[in-house]
């Protein structure tokens, strides 16, 4: 059962797409972003607050491979495998961070949730290939030690933020 | 307007919806797996395609015929892609044919054969899904799926339900309940539509023949079945007979020769149903209270008022249906010794057209002095299979009658089959004698009619009764609503969830269109033209059981206590 507060934030979020149909991706999309995944029970109440059978709305969720009904890390690793990145060894990467990360083909999220590694098909960065992202950032011709220093860095931010210290 | 030449045929078009119904009116059976007149159009099967003078190919079941089309439907290229489509879809399903209850009446096996397909070159990888059995009317077999989404399209667009959706995409794609669930936790209500729409064996009847033939064979039991009125209109369908005949004679007699030992009408059950209903509604109409009434012989609309209406629980006719009196009455005669002289426990095996009467059986208020009144039922289908079963040659059989006190109904009763025939049964039972004219005049009110919907008024001793006939649950969600928003008024309200009422029923031989709709009906009308008594309330045998054993029970056989729409108890 989830907290109040989910349908609480979630009523808000409707308020602002209005509760139609053609509403349902945009929320979707928000949901998502404030929690880092859509909570299946979301999806429900919000395929019956926009007046759409829940199958429809579950329809339209697993269609896009974007949105996720298992909490993701804080930090999503999007590894590309596109035929330029592919070309150019994206695939040691992506095992070098699986195994290091305890991860393989059905689990992508870490057990602490501080990352999820995912496999997509272009980022649009050819030119920098092989690429990754995590969350917003890009990370260009990577190698397995790369992504290494890439981990390290990304843990020892993590590790300043739970002494206290903030960064921003 | 115009003309198009297809296969060098000229053949003239007005204003038909799209280029595949001209292809067919002109005589040629165009491939569809995916394509059903009464249904949203979504050109998933590409079966239909067909080539222009250019060269060009598109699906032609989503293409507006234009004037001076050239088309050509069975040329070389069309016939090696169409093999091509069923070539994939047969690597992408399990082929167990022969043990699959569609086996011989399958469209993709049909289209198999229809294009000699007679090597699949590409083989499945992926992992064999498990069956869904949860729900007491259907079976899914997602092994089965070809993706086409006519089941998908029948939930939502023709009852408006939309249990079961697509999910994902690719060749991960599949139809299934929200998040995987089983079919029992969504809000199916069991008619079975899916099924009748389903190419495949993906969807089939949740059938229950073993337990009938253990039954049977056990001395111990005396075995009682029930046939329901619209089941006689379609049976024939298996058996060469023309569409629409009633066969009850015949299929008394080959219940009898089975060795069922009692064959009762399910049109017994329907009188007793109008007798009650209609004093209801009186008493209602006197009243205030209640209205609209809303009828309670559909469990599948049961079931529907339950979840999505649940404001209006008050309103169903506290009824039980036809099945449901019949069973709980012929239980209750034979709990007397007197007619039970040899103490043989009854089971009552109750012949239908309907998928979600299996569910209703299972429902806590389907029971009597702690007992279910229905044992088993089954379906149109499941008959005919164990007729098949048997040998025995139905097509010439000679008719028998069913047998007394719970054979015999009226013409009232058996129209039941049909959308608007409970209301018709009901304004019988309401107006005073039953001369020829009478009889018109009730069916030119608007009860009969060829529309889902049918609104009309008639008058009863000076107050205007509005009555609303509705079949599929899609069009009665419309009617409910205007009915909660105020908008709409009815004194009285029948829907049956089936489009055309039961005679099309989840578990009937599988009849696509129109035509089929009126050969039906047109059987049952017949049949109530042949029908001494055409009153329900006017059933003598009816009426000698109110003044005999049934004095007092009828609330406690006739009557649900409690509102209950659930499956399970």
């Amino acid at each position: 059962m989830l907290d109040q507060s989910y349908y609480d934030k979630t009523d808000e979020i409707i308020a602002v797409y209005g509760r139609k149909p053609s509403s349902l991706i945009p929320i979707m999309h928000d949901i998502q972003d404030t929690y880092r995944y859509l909570p299946g029970e979301l999806l429900t109440y919000v395929a019956g607050q926009i007046g759409i059978t829940e199958a429809k709305a579950y329809s339209v969720a697993t269609f896009y491979e974007n949105f996720s009904f298992e909490p993701k890390g804080k930090y999503v690793i999007k590894v590309c495998d596109g035929t330029a990145c592919h070309v150019r060894k994206s695939t040691p990467v992506r095992e070098y961070l699986c195994k290091e990360l305890k991860l393989d083909d059905n689990k992508h999220t870490t057990d602490d949730l501080m990352f999820t590694v995912e496999t997509v098909s272009c980022l649009g960065a050819c030119g920098l290939a092989p690429a990754l992202m995590v969350n917003d950032a890009v990370y260009s011709k990577m190698t397995p030690e790369k992504a290494a220093d890439m981990l390290q860095d990304l843990r020892g931010r993590e590790q300043k933020e739970q002494e206290g210290g903030s960064e921003e | 307007m115009g003309k198009i030449i297809i296969d060098g045929m000229e053949v003239e078009f007005t204003n038909e919806k799209n280029l595949l119904t001209i292809i067919k009116k002109a005589g040629i059976d165009i491939p569809t797996l995916c394509y059903i007149d009464e249904l949203s159009t979504v050109g998933d099967c590409r079966m239909c395609t067909v080539e222009d003078d250019k060269g060009r190919m598109f699906a032609s079941c989503s293409e507006e015929p234009r004037d001076g089309m050239v088309i050509f439907t069975n040329t070389r290229r069309l016939r090696k892609y169409r093999k091509l489509i069923i070539e994939l879809l047969l690597a992408a399903h399990c082929q167990d044919c022969n043990t699959c209850s569609k086996n011989g009446d399958c469209r993709l096996q049909h289209m198999a054969r229809r294009y000699g397909i007679m090597n699949v070159r590409f083989s499945d990888y992926r992992e064999r899904l498990p069956q869904d059995h949860s729900s007491p009317s259907i079976i899914r077999d997602p092994n089965k799926c070809i993706l086409c989404g006519n089941c998908v399209r029948v939930c939502e667009e023709l009852e408006g339900i939309g249990a079961i959706n697509f999910s994902k995409r690719g060749s991960e794609a599949r139809v299934t309940p929200a998040f995987g669930k089983s079919i029992a936790e969504t809000d199916c209500v069991g008619c079975g539509q899916c099924r009748v729409f389903c190419p495949t064996g993906a969807i089939s009847i949740h059938h229950h023949r073993s337990w009938v033939w253990d039954a049977l064979e056990d001395p111990e039991l005396r075995v009682v079945a029930q046939v329901a009125p619209a089941v006689r209109v379609a049976l024939g369908d298996a058996f060469e007979i023309p569409e629409g005949e009633n066969v009850m004679g015949r299929i008394v007699n080959v219940l009898h020769r089975m060795g069922f030992d009692e064959v009762y009408d399910t049109t017994y059950g329907a009188d007793l149903t109008i007798v009650e209903e209609t004093k209801e509604f009186l008493e209602r109409i006197e009243s205030g209270k209640n209205l609209p009434l809303l009828t309670s012989c559909c469990p599948a609309w049961v079931k529907f008022v339950g979840e999505q209406f649940p404001e209006f629980i008050d309103n169903v006719s506290t009824c039980r249906s036809p099945q449901g009196m019949q069973s709980a009455t012929v239980k209750e005669y034979f709990r007397d010794p007197a007619n039970n002289p040899d103490g043989r426990k009854t089971v009552m095996v109750s012949i239908m057209p309907c998928t979600a009467k299996k569910m209703e059986k299972e429902r806590e208020n389907s029971y009597t002095r702690g007992e279910k009144d229905t044992d088993y039922v089954i379906t149109s289908m499941e008959l005919i299979e164990m007729i098949t079963t048997s040998g025995i040659d139905f097509k010439n059989l000679d008719p028998e009658a069913s047998d007394i006190p719970f054979g015999f109904g009226s013409g009232g009763g058996v129209i039941f089959g049909v959308s608007g025939g409970v209301t018709e049964a009901v304004l019988r039972n309401l107006t005073e004698g039953h001369s020829k004219e009478v009889l018109h005049n009730i069916v030119i009110s608007g009860v009969r009619s060829d529309s889902a919907v049918r609104e009309f008024t008639v008058n009863y001793k000076g107050t205007d009764l509005n009555i609303c006939v509705v079949s599929g649950l899609a069009k009665a969600r419309q009617i409910m609503e205007q009915v909660r928003s105020g908008e709409k008024k009815f004194h009285f309200i029948e829907v049956m969830a089936c489009p055309g009422g039961c005679i099309m029923g989840g578990g009937q031989p599988i009849k696509i269109g129109r035509p089929h709709v009126q050969n039906r009906q047109e059987g049952i009308y017949r049949s109530d033209k042949m029908a001494s008594v055409k009153k329900c309330g006017d059933n003598p045998m009816v009426l000698s059981l109110y003044g005999g054993f049934l004095k007092g029970k009828e609330h406690l056989l006739l009557h649900n206590s409690k509102f209950c729409a659930k499956n399970f108890r």
